[in-house]
């Protein structure tokens, strides 16, 4: 396993894989930037529960998070698609876009996302197998390696 | 793993590096040689090193990894000295389970079985994106964070008796709103009155066996074949982002500096954040009472509809499996309050505790132990011994055993539903490919589970349930 995360050649296109767990869900998410590999880890979130393809990317949302370290970014981020999902009944389908910047705001450097999403309505046509609770810090792990970014979490099912 | 067994069922892991208490963990061998395969045993460790720990780590016999503390998992703290955890009472607070008895007998629904499950699942809303009760205003769901069930009730859904016959009386009293997220509160208005997915299921059952005919008369169970109703869900999106909010909130403020998991993260029990988090907990195991007066209310409708009358359809009781509650405990020789944490472990109260109803104080508390889908369900009885044992706990359920991705390779929903179909068992559900990654194969054998409740005296066996119907989110 950890050959594969050196080799770089890798890194393009495997997206991202399903990592034994007993319980619930654990995936690795691989990208060239951070903005990647958090799209990426957000397209295995949703694996988890409909098949994104499958979905018209017909409704567009927004999603600005901010968070003190990558893994709360992380979090964050993913936490917003189960937000849409039970608030606002949104499928998700594709991000279309995703910004990380640092910014300073009072006394501490904070990470700031901002994504705009395109998906469509909950509605009969769509099947959705599974629902993911949440997303945990357990095991959590997103950091730089040769040739771009790796992201493991766990999610509550 | 440095696991030493005491006796045929108790196992202990000694008190090394940090640990301030030993761990000790209630299991068979074949349950011992399962949740060995993963971080269970590390995870009562980490929990043993936690500021205030009275006692022991106990892991339950259906224990498996959890985040932070063990699925199974209970541990008590002193309320000066310890401290409470998000980690350790899990994402779906108040995930519990309610159990409905009835004067039908299984030839009596036989034939309107089918109906009855189709009813049932139009009535009750499961699943992902369907919603519960339309309209709810956010000042109305404020008002059910406080009362739980109790709101539920005064609104006509269900009957007084049963608040008396739900753990805390359906209402956690220390619960507040003023510290629950915006974003909490938007997950939960949409949910009220919902199954949920997942592991969640709602079954009607027939009891199979009675082991004690005495406890079993006192809990409304009184042969075979009698029919029952049983409700597994908790506090769904509400809960799940609490409990995300608190993890965040504690790890701003103290860091995760020194834990071996983040998801161990806490905050002294009596600090702002501490008192927030409890409060905030408590809220939610009222929504999750709430929500579960109203799933049994409909089901009560369904059976007057279809059956012409709910006969003697009576609340046996509703137990939490995932919570942090405020309880007398006895520590080397003295009585002291501590917070006992028990995330996927059931409070087993023997004979004379006080906040057992009246009904039943004499004989102990119901405690209700769900089975997968479509395996058999327990009734036990909480003992004295399990004051002792593991601050009154037992276990709550089959624990899995097998990967979502590994079932979902090895079964077909469908494939499920006909070898349910031919053991009698009607199974509705959302989607066949949910069916499929909660195969009863993907977890333990929950009969060798309660065996070694009962066998330690950590809760006495007195019914076994098994399904006719079943509806799964």
């Amino acid at each position: 396993m950890n050959k594969k995360i050196g080799n770089i050649n890798c890194v393009p296109i495997l997206k991202y894989e399903f990592l034994p767990h007993m319980a619930d869900a654990k995936f690795r998410a691989y990208g060239h930037s951070l903005e990647e590999v958090l799209v990426n880890a957000a397209t295995a979130l949703v694996s988890l529960m409909w098949e994104a393809d499958q979905v018209r990317p017909v409704r567009k949302e927004s999603i600005e998070v901010e968070a003190s370290s990558l893994e709360q970014l992380t979090v964050k981020f993913l936490t917003e698609f189960l937000y849409l999902l039970e608030v606002k009944s949104f499928l998700l389908a594709k991000v279309e876009s995703v910004r990380v910047e640092q910014i300073q705001k009072d006394d501490s450097r904070l990470y700031r996302l901002e994504a705009k999403v395109a998906g469509d309505d909950v509605s009969p046509q769509y099947e959705i197998y599974g629902l993911v609770k949440a997303v945990t810090y357990n095991e959590i792990k997103i950091e730089k390696i040769d040739g771009g970014w790796l992201l493991e979490a766990v999610v509550d099912m | 793993m440095d696991l030493v067994r005491v006796s045929e069922y108790i196992w202990e892991i000694p008190k090394s590096g940090e640990m301030r208490v030993p761990a000790r963990v209630y299991a068979s061998k074949r349950l011992i040689d399962l949740a060995g395969r993963d971080q269970t045993w590390q995870q009562a460790k980490n929990v043993a090193c936690l500021p205030g720990i009275q006692k022991m780590s106990y892991v339950m016999p259906d224990a498996h990894q959890g985040y932070g503390f063990p699925i199974g998992g209970v541990a008590a703290f002193d309320l000066d000295e310890g401290i409470i955890s998000p980690g350790g009472v899990g994402y779906d607070i108040n995930c519990g389970v309610r159990l409905l008895r009835t004067d039908f007998k299984e030839n009596d629904i036989v034939t309107r079985k089918k109906e009855l499950l189709a009813e049932i699942f139009k009535e009750v809303p499961a699943g992902v994106g369907k919603g519960g009760i339309t309209k709810l205003s956010s000042r109305v769901l404020k008002e059910i964070l406080v009362k739980g069930a109790r709101w539920a009730v005064e609104g006509g859904y269900g009957l007084a008796e049963d608040l008396d016959r739900t753990e805390e009386g359906g209402q956690m009293k220390e619960a507040s709103c003023e510290f629950i997220s915006e974003r909490a509160l938007e997950r939960g208005l949409p949910q009220l009155g919902t199954l949920g997915a997942g592991n969640h299921f709602l079954e009607i059952q027939k009891v199979d066996e009675i082991y004690d005919e005495k406890v079993a008369g006192v809990f409304g169970l009184e042969e075979k074949d009698q029919i029952l109703v049983m409700i597994h869900c908790g506090s769904r999106g509400l809960g799940h982002q609490i409990a995300t909010d608190y993890i965040e909130l504690m790890g701003n403020e103290f860091g995760f500096k020194g834990l071996p998991d983040r998801e161990l993260i806490n905050a002294p029990f009596k600090s702002r954040l501490g008192q927030q988090y409890y409060k905030s907990m408590c809220a939610a195991v009222n929504y999750a009472f709430a929500n579960r007066q109203m799933i049994a209310h409909w089901v009560r409708s369904v059976f007057e509809k279809v059956m012409g009358e709910a006969r003697g359809m009576r609340q046996i009781y509703d137990v939490c499996h995932n919570v942090a509650k405020v309880e007398k405990h006895t520590v080397s020789g003295k009585e002291k309050l501590l917070c006992v944490h028990r995330k996927g472990a059931t409070r087993s109260f023997g004979p004379g505790r006080a906040e057992i109803p009246a009904v039943y104080r004499q004989a102990g508390q119901p405690v209700l132990i769900p089975g997968s889908m479509g395996t058999a369900s327990y009734i036990l009885v909480g003992t004295a011994e399990a004051e002792e044992m593991s601050f009154s706990s037992t276990a709550h359920g089959a624990g899995r055993v097998m990967s979502r991705n590994e079932a979902l390779r090895r079964f077909r929903g469908e494939q499920i539903r006909d070898e349910l179909a031919k053991k009698g068992i009607e199974l509705k559900a959302t989607s066949w490919k949910g069916v499929a990654e909660e195969a009863a194969a993907a977890y333990k054998d929950v009969d060798e589970v309660v065996k070694v409740s009962h066998e330690t005296g950590l809760g006495k066996l007195v019914a076994r349930l098994v399904p006719v119907g079943v509806m799964k989110g």
